[in-house]
């Protein structure tokens, strides 16, 4: 079930799509432990709904300008249609950008420590790397077979590769940012990546490549690949131990994936079908947070 | 003896015309997609100013990001050779000498004698240059000229985040959804910004006299933040952002000198 939680507006290129989803066949009932992550992203809120520790609902929405407020928009969403109300929720984990901020959560975890259980919880014991691409910034994180946190690197000083600097790119050649990654594997030789890729100065330094005749295929190309080659080079300082997978909103981008992989030489583990009835990889730092409120929940139970 | 500088910054395109080391003419240019019809256009003007052929000059250096692409320069000078020269005539005493254009910034090091020891350079990240000042007026919606002055009126500076443009902008927006004054926001940006050249001029030992050029030495704001930052008082020559172009103009002089000797 996927519907628009929020009115589609006029033509804005970074806007990805916010939605809700319940996966097919799962149910609840009074008997069941009903947990909740909530992830609130410097970009994009998301929430997930666990059953006894497995995955039953989320949703994705855009974080406005309050903490709070897109906290509690995006895990309504993720609620709607379900039967489930807020009082339902038996324990409540806030993390990302704003976790101090999700008014309803009875502890907040640090996302990186999320992602981890996440990546664990949506791919398996093989995943020892996890490539977090936020949208404002990009952790690598080496995890255990049990998704516990060995070691991470993030880089959150520059704009550069992250999801917020996808949405600057996709509003600049005017390519809805949902299909850039797709559009920017359409070239017949991938050209050298571009020297400079702040962000800032990409306007007049794309503008420049399209007078030259780049065409806009093209000067995506080189731009993604000077990204990911960024991405590979922190896996690479975090030291890179297989399975690698990528988690947050990028993980959709086909054309950041697939150069990474070819950065590296070694190939990201597929993501589950979202669209259909899989987990969704942007949502697994939600989901590492309602399994870390079902081991609180159940450990205060014990005491 | 005729000798000229030509500057091709990101930016802007300066030119100075010498007459025997004393300055005829300085003009400039917007440097656009074609940085050498800019160039063309600031000596032109320059010449014009000075009611000289352009078969007046002997002798062209060209600095700046784009100096290869000047197509009437005798040879080049690089921007570090260019500020160390410049920032001598007006300050003998110049050490240290920061120079912090639209899209770069750098950091020169120099001996008693004026010669460069050392230098470091912040490349092409918009965080620590004039782009910075340029992308946070828009989100404050105040004229670039304004910010400076806007930026004095303030007792304390706002928090931002000042080590990317593009997460800088986004804060911008939410201070002012919190109502934060204008003059402190304006303030935090230039904390923010001589921050980053402090840091990066430290790296090289801070050595008065201490001068500063480029187009954003012209911004107080800037300046008053970097005195600020810097405890030291730091020194702006008249028209800084003409201060690459005379440089080589300088150079230019001495190597024609150098020639007839």
């Amino acid at each position: 079930m996927t519907e628009q939680c929020t009115p589609k507006s006029v033509v804005e290129f970074w806007r990805w799509s916010e939605y809700h989803r319940i996966l097919k066949d799962k149910k609840w009932t009074s008997k069941d432990l009903i947990t909740a992550g909530v992830d609130v992203g410097s970009v994009g809120s998301k929430a997930a709904v666990m059953v006894n520790g497995e995955a039953y609902s989320w949703a994705v929405a855009r974080t406005g300008s309050n903490s709070p407020d897109s906290a509690r928009k995006v895990l309504d969403c993720a609620l709607k249609d379900t039967g489930l109300v807020v009082s339902d929720l038996k324990y409540v984990v806030g993390t990302g950008y704003g976790r101090v901020n999700v008014p309803m959560a009875n502890k907040a975890i640090t996302e990186i420590a999320c992602h981890g259980k996440g990546a664990n919880y949506i791919w398996g014991p093989s995943v020892h790397t996890v490539l977090d691409v936020g949208g404002q910034d990009i952790k690598a994180i080496r995890i255990d077979e049990t998704g516990r946190v060995i070691s991470f690197l993030m880089n959150d000083k520059c704009a550069a590769g992250t999801g917020r600097g996808m949405e600057v790119f996709a509003d600049l050649l005017k390519i809805p940012i949902e299909q850039i990654g797709e559009i920017s594997l359409k070239v017949n030789e991938e050209p050298p990546p571009v020297s400079c890729t702040c962000v800032a100065f990409a306007k007049t330094e794309a503008l420049g490549l399209l007078r030259k005749g780049w065409s806009k295929e093209k000067v995506l190309a080189a731009y993604t690949r000077a990204m990911a080659i960024r991405m590979a080079n922190l896996i690479n300082r975090v030291g890179l131990q297989k399975e690698l997978v990528i988690t947050g909103g990028q993980s959709k981008n086909i054309g950041v994936v697939s150069r990474i992989e070819t950065a590296l030489g070694v190939k990201c583990l597929p993501i589950p079908d979202w669209r259909e009835n899989g987990l969704d990889p942007m949502v697994a730092g939600a989901l590492g947070a309602a399994l870390f409120a079902k081991a609180l929940y159940e450990k205060a139970q014990e005491n | 003896m005729i000798t000229a500088g030509i500057d091709l910054g990101t930016q802007r395109v300066k030119a100075v015309i010498l007459k025997d080391r004393t300055i005829l003419a300085f003009r400039q240019s917007f440097s656009g997609f074609d940085p050498a019809k800019a160039a063309e256009q600031a000596i032109n003007a320059a010449l014009k100013q000075a009611g000289l052929q352009r078969s007046d000059i002997a002798y062209v250096v060209a600095t700046g990001s784009g100096m290869e692409t000047a197509p009437f320069a005798n040879g080049t000078i690089s921007m570090m050779g260019a500020d160390a020269k410049a920032a001598r005539i007006f300050f003998p005493k110049a050490r240290t000498i920061i120079d912090v254009g639209a899209e770069e910034a750098r950091a020169v090091k120099c001996d008693e004698r004026g010669v460069m020891i050392d230098f470091v350079v912040n490349e092409r990240c918009a965080a620590g240059a004039g782009a910075f000042i340029e992308a946070m007026a828009r989100a404050l919606e105040v004229k670039i000229e304004e910010m400076g002055p806007l930026s004095l009126k303030a007792a304390r500076a706002s928090q931002i985040n000042a080590s990317c443009v593009i997460f800088g902008e986004s804060d911008v927006v939410s201070l002012i959804h919190r109502q934060e004054s204008k003059p402190e926001i304006a303030r935090a940006i230039y904390e923010a910004m001589a921050d980053r050249i402090s840091s990066m001029a430290h790296r090289l030992g801070i050595n008065p006299d201490v001068v500063l050029l480029g187009g954003v030495a012209k911004d107080v704001g800037f300046v008053a933040a970097l005195n600020r930052k810097l405890s030291v008082n730091v020194l702006v020559p008249n028209y800084p952002d003409f201060a690459g172009a005379l440089g080589a103009a300088l150079i230019a002089a001495s190597r024609v000198g150098g020639e007839r000797k």
